[in-house]
């Protein structure tokens, strides 16, 4: 019975719309106690009384941007500033806020707090809201009686207009994330690097010196001691052979050589075949990822593999590896016994810290007794678009476009500029510019028009496939490398 | 016999040989390594293109390739190695790397036909073997690095078969699937000939191979064996 449904729904409406103008009553209050505190803040100088009012505004607005998402389905995000940092200690003890030293870090924090407040736009636009909000709604009031669907959705509008972040506040949301993002694969890289060295000096380095040295012994003996000299060669030629060992597995930690020579689906076609498990491996990409996301991804699978060998006991393993769009997806199951939590430190941890770097997120499902999966995604990595899989210009325009470069120069050229030139300085000679046939009156007009033709067609043959390739020339022009690639 | 350009090299000793080798100091040193036991140089070639020109138009007894190569320094040396071995089936070629992976070698021996080397660069150090691994392959046979044939035994860790091998067994296995002949392994593992024969026999008999008196077929039997998982 669909009126009952029709009817039911009508309610709801009619309930939600009951409760928005009630929630008039705790608005106005709120709206006065705000106006009084701003009065006291900025009127009478009382500045401690500022956050109050803020986190007052903000509390009231939050729950109406919660409220607009369940009811309305307007999901409008938080559009606040994200909070300063704590501030710094220095060298010295002290705590710096611009020019002046403090003792304790309670004022720069308070000077940081006020800026961050006052300086927020949604602070303002909140309290705009929270004074026309009720003005709003018992303007809509008409609306919300006789349709109160209609009404409801433009009082979603007002709120996402109002209490949505704005531009700003969304890239700046965006550019803090990106530096903690930065900071995170800074660090990661710079323990990396750190153990890269250290590996170097203690394993490589000591090597090397020690083989310098059996060949200066071998210098002094070899006229002295043959024999012996000999077969300190031959420990020497021992020794740098074992650097070599272990310098191949320093390498094979900074970026495994099979990647670089193969790719990512080769190189993990080489671990499944080095694992001791039976991998079933299975790379869908047309393409091969920028060098960094290939490397994050092949330490992720490496690490997980040997983590199912190691501790899951697992037999099998399948591995998938996949494009969605531009995300690059890759899923490792095994038949071990399952228990993997990526809180208990493992490799987990670390995956996950290499893939922050690219935004990219872990989601492991680890029953006891089996089986895991470990899915990873590493959003916006591949490139929008694989160059070929774009709409080429189809041919009639191609013929289109060559027609018109090939055939603009005459009415431009000699029917429009030179036949003009010939009336400006009175030459005689008609020869076969067209307008100087034409009754004197109309001479002008048709050299203008000549020239009108000649630019259309040249701007024509221009513009066609740069509007019909938009897109191919935005992904084109877009910088995807941002980072240097061999 | 296994494989191998072989009515020439049957009736005269190999000694035409191709070097393929991006850094010059190793090039150089190859190249008089070479000539030092008797070999002819035939052409000593810098980068993929070149190779594979040499390897198709030369068709030297043996060629000696490094799998990264210019233009691209990824494994054009393995590409131009493969490329020319589907022309020419069963063109020795032995392939030199500053690391191995069990995926080369795999592809490598695909085709069956044996004549194929992969080595670890480290292995020039010791001239002798490393030119007995030349000639092995010039002669049809197979020369695969220690270190493919651990990696290989060990991501067979679980393989039954495999695990009942006893010690000796799983050595002698070792040395086979490197590419020896039964009177090299007698000699590295100080046993008799007849006793490395017994070994071997058990060898097929635990892993369900057929035998066979053919060495290089051996070899390849085995490589097979361990690859088929």
């Amino acid at each position: 019975m669909p009126w009952i449904a029709h009817t039911g729904s009508m309610l709801r409406r009619y309930v939600q719309v009951a409760a928005l103008l009630a929630l008039i009553l705790v608005e106005v209050p709120a709206a006065v106690v705000s106006f009084c505190l701003l009065v006291l803040t900025f009127g009478l100088g009382v500045v401690p009384l500022f956050p109050l009012q803020v986190r007052l505004a903000r509390q009231v607005a939050e729950r109406r941007r919660r409220l607009v998402g369940e009811w309305l389905g307007v999901r409008i995000d938080s559009p606040y500033l994200p909070k300063p940092p704590p501030p710094q200690r220095q060298a010295d003890g002290m705590y710096r806020s611009h020019r002046t030293l403090y003792k304790s870090p309670r004022v720069p924090a308070w000077n940081d707090r006020w800026k961050w407040l006052v300086s927020d736009p949604a602070t303002w636009r909140d309290c705009v809201w929270l004074v026309l909000d009720p003005v709003v709604k018992l303007g809509l009031l008409p609306l919300f009686l006789l349709l109160p669907d209609r009404g409801l959705r433009v009082y979603g509008m007002w709120c996402e207009l109002v209490l949505a972040p704005t531009a700003a506040s969304r890239l700046a949301g965006q550019v803090n994330h990106l530096q903690r993002v930065r900071n995170l694969a800074a660090d990661t890289q710079s323990a990396e690097m750190r153990r890269i060295e250290r590996d170097l000096h203690d394993g490589t380095q000591a090597r090397l010196v020690a083989i310098g040295m059996t060949l200066g012994a071998v210098e002094q003996l070899v006229d002295t001691d043959p024999a012996a000299a000999k077969a300190l060669l031959s420990k020497a030629k021992e020794a740098s052979s074992e650097t070599l060992t272990e310098l191949r597995t320093v390498i094979r930690g900074i970026h495994p050589p099979v990647l670089a020579e193969r790719g990512l689906a080769d190189a993990v076609r080489a671990l499944a075949i080095d694992s001791p498990l039976r991998v079933h491996v299975d790379v869908d990409l047309p393409h091969r990822p920028e060098p960094p996301v290939e490397a994050a991804a092949y330490f992720a699978v490496s690490e997980l593999l040997s983590n199912a060998a190691r501790h899951g006991g697992a037999a099998t393993a399948t591995v998938d590896v996949s494009g969605n769009g531009s995300d690059l997806r890759i899923s490792v199951i095994d038949d071990g016994m399952g228990g993997a939590d990526p809180g208990k430190g493992s490799g987990l941890m670390g995956i996950e810290r290499r893939l922050a770097a690219f935004d990219g997120v872990l989601a492991v499902n680890s029953p006891p007794g089996g089986p895991t999966t470990v899915t990873m995604s590493m959003p916006k990595v591949l490139p929008n678009h694989w160059a070929g899989s774009l709409p080429k210009l189809p041919r009639w325009k191609v013929a289109l476009v060559v027609t018109l470069w090939l055939t603009a120069w005459c009415p431009l050229f000699p029917q429009g500029i030179v036949a003009g030139i010939f009336k400006v300085i009175g030459f005689e000679e008609k020869a076969w510019f067209l307008a100087l046939y034409m009754p004197e009156p109309w001479q002008w007009p048709v050299i203008l028009f000549m020239i009108a033709l000649g630019c259309t067609m040249y701007l024509t043959a221009t513009l066609l496939p740069v509007c019909h390739n938009k897109e191919r020339w935005w992904a084109e022009a877009t910088p995807r490398r941002l980072w240097f690639s061999r | 016999m296994g494989g191998g350009d072989p009515s020439s090299s049957m009736v005269q000793p190999v000694n035409r040989v191709l070097v393929a080798e991006d850094l010059y100091l190793l090039r150089d040193g190859l190249v008089h390594l070479l000539q030092a036991h008797g070999f002819t140089v035939v052409a000593a070639v810098e980068s993929g293109p070149e190779l594979l020109k040499g390897l198709i138009e030369l068709r030297p007894d043996v060629s000696i390739v490094d799998v990264r190569l210019p233009p691209t320094f990824t494994d054009e040396g393995l590409q131009a190695a493969l490329a020319a071995r589907q022309q020419v089936p069963g063109l020795p070629i032995l392939v030199l790397s500053q690391h191995v992976e069990q995926l080369y070698a795999r592809e490598l021996l695909a085709d069956g036909s044996g004549a194929i080397g992969y080595l670890l660069k480290d292995r020039v150090f010791n001239a002798e073997q490393f030119i007995d691994a030349v000639r092995r392959v010039a002669q049809g046979g197979t020369a695969m690095d220690p270190d493919v044939i651990a990696k290989l035994l060990a991501s067979n860790a679980r393989n039954e078969p495999l695990a009942a091998l006893t010690p000796r067994e799983r050595e002698v296995l070792e040395a086979m699937a490197e590419g020896r002949s039964n009177a090299a392994i007698s000699q590295r593992l100080y046993l008799s000939e007849s006793a490395v024969a017994k070994h071997t026999a058990g060898i097929f008999a635990k892993l369900g191979l057929a035998p066979s008196d053919d060495d290089n077929r051996r070899v390849l039997a085995v490589l097979a064996y361990l690859n088929s998982r």
